[in-house]
Parts: structure tokens; sequence; C-alpha cells
């Protein structure tokens, strides 16, 4: 007896141990990026913080916060309104619109972009029709705003960002009990009074994180603001490292950027903090308490269809008439290489993520200690890096590893090992994996926590090792979970940009950096078909995300 | 259970070198800022001949960087690029080796290469001026100098400032005038802008097309891209082209070329592959394919250059406003061109 309870105690310390140890190695390989800009912000080889602070950086931070502020306010205004109206209020279509108005969420921003910009230019179908009806000669003849600036930007990030906001407010919003509404309306508080005294304040933790989401992904954007000429900070650190040459410079702007990514997160965190205090009000799936009736019905129903009109309607109709006609063209032996590799990558990037993820959320469970819990926290930060940033962090420190072990290769075994990390897919499948990893945790963790540690307990006193348990036990009913989080994952890789376009291997192309390439050759009808299949693919999580939310309201 | 999943890692492992592995076999690595389609034909042609195949990365931008980082072991025989500056920052950063070849020096003259041997030019090009057919008379603008002229306030586009073309121009400018009459020239180009720069050289001609402005700075080969693609057709026919600077220095050219790397692991046949793109055969296919002016002598101009005729050609020797890159730089930056 006393002899197994020690065997048992050092089988746990040695368990400890290796989990300790192995989190800590991958927790450490995944902020290795991060800790890499830092460096090569402090040490530059030639220093041109002064240049940038004295010109261009007060232009990139400036651009940067009208682009986040603009954004906010109109993913706010969509994303508030709509889900308002979808969780309170009973109209025509209300069903429809409750998962519809999630539509846009599979678009990449820059492929609404390129569709826009198609729509809207001086050339474009609208300006051309105008000036038919008219009878304008030229541009000059009337005012017409240009989509490619910074308001063209904003439009685009808010109409494939608003979903982000519209998810977190819409489900905080159902979750407020009926019968504060009632009591306020019967105090003599009208809707509105309503909507602002007690629904926009009891949702604003879920509002804050949905906008915290959304403004990252503004911080992480490349295509639409490289498109529109818009000197973001992500921009600048593309500017500054592959147009001047110099990579101390942007990883000093990378900096910069992330102390606005950190303020983001820190909004997220406080979101979080305070969610608690609401979620008491427990009073899923009630009828809608505010019934629309005369031109308030119809305005209810306009202000649902624009936005998935504009944000993924138009787009896919622009694209989508462009695959048709250039079918032909696009359709051939390139277009199927690139789709392959943008599955396969992605699929890869999708099922490591879920693994580590699977890993790490196992290890808190099995030894719940803050360190370790603080280490999985802080796995999660790569979501926050864009991935310009994270490229660089990744290719410098990479390819020093892979240069140092090809030396001592070479001198003790006269032989040279190449570039095994950066020579590969390996660096993009790991840039993937760092900047998605939270993603598929999000999945494990919602997933794994609804099983109750008794049946750990139950398994691990009938002679399971820790393994077995997760792999007989837990994974069978974790399987939802999981195949969430790949298929996440596996969309968020294919519409990846940045990262891709940087650490991307010889004769190598996936759809989105071929769609990029021929955008940016002004070649928007070559890049359709693309396009198409990347939204095709995006769309998949959209539905199943529908699902589990339709699911947990009628549970 | 340890065991295997120890197993399984490894192969992956393993998987991932097999991946990475470059084989062996008669092949040839180039990292290309030159983009596909303007290559591809003398790529394929070259294959077809040696039967050596030819692995390209394209890449606008980050091609070096990338060199750089991978150091010893890149797998990197060649980089091609589109202009003069790249082919110097290379250089500069010890990425490039020295390659003696009679067969260059005999077919390239002097201009157009390194003296170190280090790069080789292989087409020229010249940065032109085009104006609206409708909007602009004849003989309006007639140097680079003009644009900053205020009287085409509003009606000028360009790419980037920070693009090495435009780079080079300004280098020019600063090779020409000094730093402080430049500056002062790019300024008022600046304050000419219809828009924001934005866009690559095409763009700048569409937008001539649309009316958004009536002058913009292209290379010259893009007029012929534009008449070969149906939908841009309309966009070439709206410009007439200007050859600047013919009264004094000349028209600014630059050259693309191809430098052979520090390491390149298959040093003989990419320098089979420079010899052949120096070739009678290769330097056909970029005249003709693409327009481009080709270095060696004696090779058929493209119908639609020599349609254009003859013109004087900025004469004096690269480095001459390469080595005001840095500057222009700087100075794209301190007069906010891009803002």
């Amino acid at each position: 007896m006393a002899v197994s309870a020690i065997t048992t105690s050092l089988q746990w310390n040695a368990l400890r141990n290796g989990t300790f140890l192995t989190a800590s190695v991958l927790v450490a390989l995944i902020v290795l990026p991060i800790l890499s800009i830092f460096f090569l912000a402090l040490n530059p080889v030639e220093n041109i913080w002064p240049h940038l602070y004295n010109t261009v950086l007060p232009y990139y931070i400036e651009e940067t916060l009208t682009l986040l502020f603009l954004v906010a306010c109109g993913t706010l205004l969509l994303g508030v309104s709509t889900a308002w109206l979808v969780a309170t209020c009973r109209f025509p279509g209300r069903a429809i619109f409750q998962w519809i108005l999630l539509l846009p969420l599979a678009m990449p921003a820059y492929v609404v972009a390129y569709a826009y910009t198609d729509l809207l230019e001086a050339s474009g179908p609208v300006q051309q029709i105008m000036r038919q009806v008219f009878g304008w000669q030229s541009v000059h003849d009337y005012y017409f705003p240009e989509i490619r600036s910074m308001g063209g930007a904003v439009l685009v990030l808010t109409l494939v960002l608003y979903p982000y906001v519209y998810m977190l407010a819409r489900s905080a919003f159902s979750e407020q009990s009926n019968r504060m509404f009632e009591c306020s309306r019967i105090l003599g508080k009208s809707t509105l009074e309503v909507f602002f005294t007690i629904s926009i304040p009891m949702a604003r933790p879920a509002i804050a994180i949905g906008l915290a989401f959304a403004l990252m992904e503004t911080l992480n954007d490349f295509g639409t603001v490289d498109y529109f000429a818009v000197h973001t900070l992500t921009a600048g650190i593309v500017d500054v490292w592959l147009g001047m040459g110099n990579i101390g410079g942007a990883a000093q702007i990378a900096s910069v950027l992330l102390l606005f990514v950190a303020t983001l997160l820190f909004i997220e965190r406080f979101g979080r903090k305070d969610r608690k205090y609401y979620e008491t009000n427990n009073g899923l799936n009630q009828p809608p308490v505010f019934i629309l009736k005369g031109w308030r019905k119809y305005a209810a129903v306009t202000a649902c269809l624009l936005p998935v009109l504009l944000g993924f309607v138009v787009p896919i109709a622009i694209l989508g008439d462009y695959s048709i006609r250039y079918f032909d063209v696009t359709w051939n032996a390139d277009f199927k290489v690139h789709a392959f590799n943008s599955l396969a990558l992605s699929l890869t990037a999708a099922i490591a993520a879920t693994a580590l993820a699977l890993f790490l959320a196992y290890s808190v469970r099995l030894v719940p200690t803050k360190f370790l819990q603080a280490l999985s926290w802080t796995s999660g930060l790569g979501y926050a890096v864009p991935g310009a940033v994270l490229a660089i962090g990744i290719i410098v420190p990479f390819a020093w590893i892979d240069n140092s072990v090809d030396a001592i290769a070479r001198s003790y075994f006269n032989t040279s090992t190449g570039l095994l990390l950066t020579g590969g897919i390996f660096a993009i499948i790991f840039a993937y994996t760092v900047r998605f990893l939270t993603i598929s945790r999000g999945a494990i963790d919602s997933s794994l926590s609804k099983i109750s540690p008794s049946m750990d307990m139950a398994a691990r006193s009938l002679g399971n090792s820790a393994t077995r348990t997760l792999v007989k036990f837990h994974l069978p009913l974790m399987k939802k979970g999981l195949a969430t989080g790949i298929i996440v994952v596996f969309v968020d890789c294919m519409k990846e940009l940045p990262a891709t376009l940087i650490l991307r291997p010889f004769n190598f192309d996936t759809l989105a950096t071929s769609v990029y390439e021929f955008a940016s050759d002004e070649l928007i009808e070559m890049a359709a078909l693309g396009s198409l299949m990347i939204v095709a693919v995006g769309l998949i999580p959209v539905l199943l995300l529908n699902r589990t939310v339709s699911s947990s309201n009628s549970s | 259970m340890t065991k295997l999943n120890t197993k399984r890692i490894f192969s992956v492992v393993l998987l991932f070198w097999g991946i990475t592995s470059v084989a062996q076999a008669a092949e040839v690595n180039v990292y290309s800022y030159r983009q596909p389609f303007l290559i591809e034909p003398v790529l394929e042609a070259f294959t077809n001949s040696t039967e050596i195949k030819v692995n390209v990365v394209y890449a606008k931008k980050g091609l070096i960087q990338r060199l750089e980082s991978e150091g010893a072991n890149s797998p990197a025989d060649i980089m091609l690029t589109p202009d003069i500056g790249l082919l110097l920052d290379a250089k500069e950063k010890g990425l490039t080796q020295s390659m003696s070849s009679s067969v260059l020096e005999k077919r390239i003259p002097a201009q157009f290469r390194d003296p170190e041997q280090h790069w080789y030019g292989l087409t020229s090009r010249a940065r032109i001026i085009v104006v609206s057919k409708d909007r602009v008379a004849d003989g309006a603008i007639s140097n680079y100098e003009d644009l900053a002229d205020p009287k085409w306030k509003g009606k000028i586009c360009t790419r980037s400032g920070k693009h090495p073309y435009m780079v080079l121009l300004i280098a020019s400018m600063i090779a020409t005038h000094g730093k402080e009459q430049a500056a002062e020239w790019l300024t008022g180009v600046k304050e000419n802008l219809a828009r924001k720069p934005q866009g690559n050289d095409r763009a700048q001609v569409k937008a001539i097309k649309e009316g958004v402005c009536d002058v913009a700075v292209i290379n010259h080969y893009y007029m012929a891209k534009m008449l070969a693609n149906e939908e841009q057709i309309p966009w070439a026919k709206a410009v007439n082209v200007v050859f600047p600077n013919q009264d004094n220095r000349g028209t600014h050219m630059n050259v693309s070329g191809v430098v052979l790397t520090t390491n390149a692991p298959n040093k003989d046949a990419a320098i089979q592959f420079i010899e052949y793109m120096a070739s009678d055969d290769a330097q056909q296919i970029y005249a003709q394919t693409n327009s481009e002016f080709p270095v060696v002598s004696g090779i058929a101009l493209s119908p639609l250059l020599e349609s254009w005729g003859p013109f004087k050609k900025d004469a004096r020797p690269l480095s001459a406003s390469s080595n005001f890159r840095k500057q222009a730089i700087i100075l794209a930056d301190e007069t906010l061109y891009d803002f």
C-alpha cells in the first residue's frame, strides 16, 4: 500500500516535471518571435529610429489611430444595432438574419477591397452609369469619393469585422432578462431609453471583447491598407523592412505596434473580467420583447439587410461574375496547385495548433498551478501579433538556429544540414500555429471543461495513465470541440496573407498569395476565382458557428 | 504510449526535412524580384535547350532580406532584379560573388555590368512620362523637372516614392541638381499629385484613362504589356508617350539584372543560366515579348519600340545616380511623398 502510494506520487512528480518542461519549452518557442522583435528593435545594425521618429512614424501612428477609431465606430454601429434588433425585437426574417449577419466573417478584407475597388473606382460600373445618366463627360464634372483611401479602408474593414461585435453583443443581449425590460417599460421608459440605459451598459463587457477582436484584425490587416495606400504601422513595417532593407527599424515600428496590441489585450481582459456579472441573469432563448410594426418593421429589416448585402452579397456577385467570365483562363494547373498548397498548409497548421492546444489545455487540467496557467495564457498572445511582425520574429531566430546547427554539423560531422527550419514550409506552419493557437485553445477549453473531473478520477483510479485517460475517455467526448478548433484555424490559415507572403519557400504560392499578386497587378479578373474559393472555405465555420449558437440557444 | 508519440513526432520532423531538402539533379534556384510573366518565357526556353530545371521564388519584396538571413545555407544561386538598386544592395551586403565569364564580358557592354563582375545587366528600361491624349497638348511637358511646375497642380500620378524605380529617379535628380534642389523638386511634384501615391505603374496609366490625372511616370515596357491585355488596351490607348530630357542629359534609364549568390550551391548551372540570359535567343525574348531594351547589341527591337523611334538616353554611368539611393529614400520620407 505504502509502496504503491510512493510510486504513484513519484510518477505524478515525473509527469509534473515532464509536463512543466514540455509546456515551458513549447510556450518559449511560441513567444520567441515576440522576444526577437524586441531584441532586434533594441540592437539595430543601422539605427534609423531618429529618422523614423522625425519623419514618417508620427504619420504611421496617426493613420493607424484614425483607422482604429473609425473602424471601432463602424463595427459598433453595425454590430450592436443589428445584435440588439435580432436579440430583442420581432420583425420579419429575424430568424434568418440571426445567422446571415455572420456571413461577412467568411470574407478576407483584402478580397472585399478588390471587389469594391472594381465596383466604385472611376472606371467601375457605378461611376460609368452615373456619367451616362447625368451626361457628365469626365470625373472632374462631379464628386465621387475615392475608394482607395482611408474612407475605403474603413468601409471595407467595418463590413467584414462587424460580425465580431455582433456575435458577442447578440449573445449578451439575449442573456439579458426580459423581466428587466418589462419593468423598465412599465416604469415609463421608452424603447430607446431601455436600449441605452439597460441593454448597452449590461452588455458592455461582451461588446468590448468583440471590439477588441475586430481592432486586432484591423491592426493585422496588410492586404487592404496596402491596396488602398493607407500607411498604418503594419504597412510601415513592411516598407521599412523590405523596402528600405532595415530590419532593426522594422522591429522598432513593430514594437510600437505591439503597444497598441497590448492596449487591446488589456481591454479584452477587462471585458472578460466583468463578464461574470451579467451571466447571472440567465434567460436564454426568450421570446423577443419588442414587436415591431409599421415603418419600424421595415427599418429593422433594412438595418439588418444592409450589412449582409454590402459585406457579402455585393462582393460575391462581383467576384462571381469575373470568376465565370474568366473561368477558362484562371482554372488552370497553377490554380489547382495553389489551391492544393493552401489546403495542405492550412490543414497541417490546423492539426498542429489543435494538438498543441490540446497538450496545453490538458497540462493545465492535470497540474493546475498558477505557473502553468500563466504559461498557457501567454501562448495565446500570438493571435494579437500581426502576421508581418510575426514573420520578422520568426525568420530571424529560425535562420540563426538553422545556420548554427549547420555550422556545428559542418565542423563536427563534415556535413551540411542546410536550412531545416526556414528552407521549407515549416516556418509558415509555425507562424500559423503561433498566430491561431488561441482559437483552437478556445474550442478545446470549452469542450474539456464540460467533462467532469470525476471522470478523470474514475479513469485514473482504475489504473489508466494520464495519456490513456485523455485518448480513451476524453477525446471521444471532445470530438465536436476538436473539429470546431481545426476548422476555424484551417479557415484563418487559408485567409492569412502577410506572413505567408514573406515566409513561403521556392515555387510556392497559395490561393491567398496568388490573389494578392494578381490584384496588385491590377488583374482583378484573374484574382476572382481564387478569392471566391477562399470565401467558400470560409463559409464552413460560419455555418458551424451558427449551429453551435442556435443549439446553445435551444438547450 | 510515450514512445509511440516520440516516434510520430520524429517522423513528422523527418517529413519536413524531406520537403526542405533540395534535390541534387541539374537545377538552378532563382530568387526573382521580376514578375513571373516577364521571365517565364526565358526560363522555359532555357530548360528546353539545356534540360536544367529552374526553380523560382517570386516576390516583390524581401528576397534580399531572405538571402541575408539564410546566409551560407541559402538554396538560391541567382537573384534577378528589375532595378540596379537591388543589385547594388545585394552586393553591398556581401550576398554576391564575382563571376568571371568570357561570354558575359564579351556580350554585355561595360556600362551594363559591374567592373568587379558581381552583377550583370540583362535589359534596360526607360522611365518615361505618359500624358493624356485628350487633355495634354504635345510638347506641354518635356523634362522630369517640369513635373514640379505648379501648372500641373492636381494632375500628376505616380507610384510610391519608396519604390525602387522612383528611388533611382529621385537619386538621379540628386546626382544632377544636388540634394537641396532635388528636395525642392520632389516637394513640388508631391504638391502636384492628384492622389496619394498608390498602385503600380499600370495603375497610373489607368488613372489617366479614368481622368483622375493627366500626367504619370512609368517604365516604358508597361505600355507594351497593357497593349497585350484586352482589359487594359484602352488604358494604353488613352496616353501619349514622352521621352523626357531629350534636349539635355537624356531619359533616365534603369537596368534589370542578375547576381550570383555568395554560396550558390549550383554555381556551374547558374553561370550557364546567366550566360543563356545574355544569349541572342534570350535577349530576343526579352526584347520581343517584354519590349525591354536588350543590353546585347544587334538584337531587333519590338515593333512598339521601333514605332517610338530612337531617343536620347541618359548616358552617365549607373553608379552616378545609384550612389544617391540612400539619400533619395530619406528624401522621400522627409518630404512625406507617400502621405
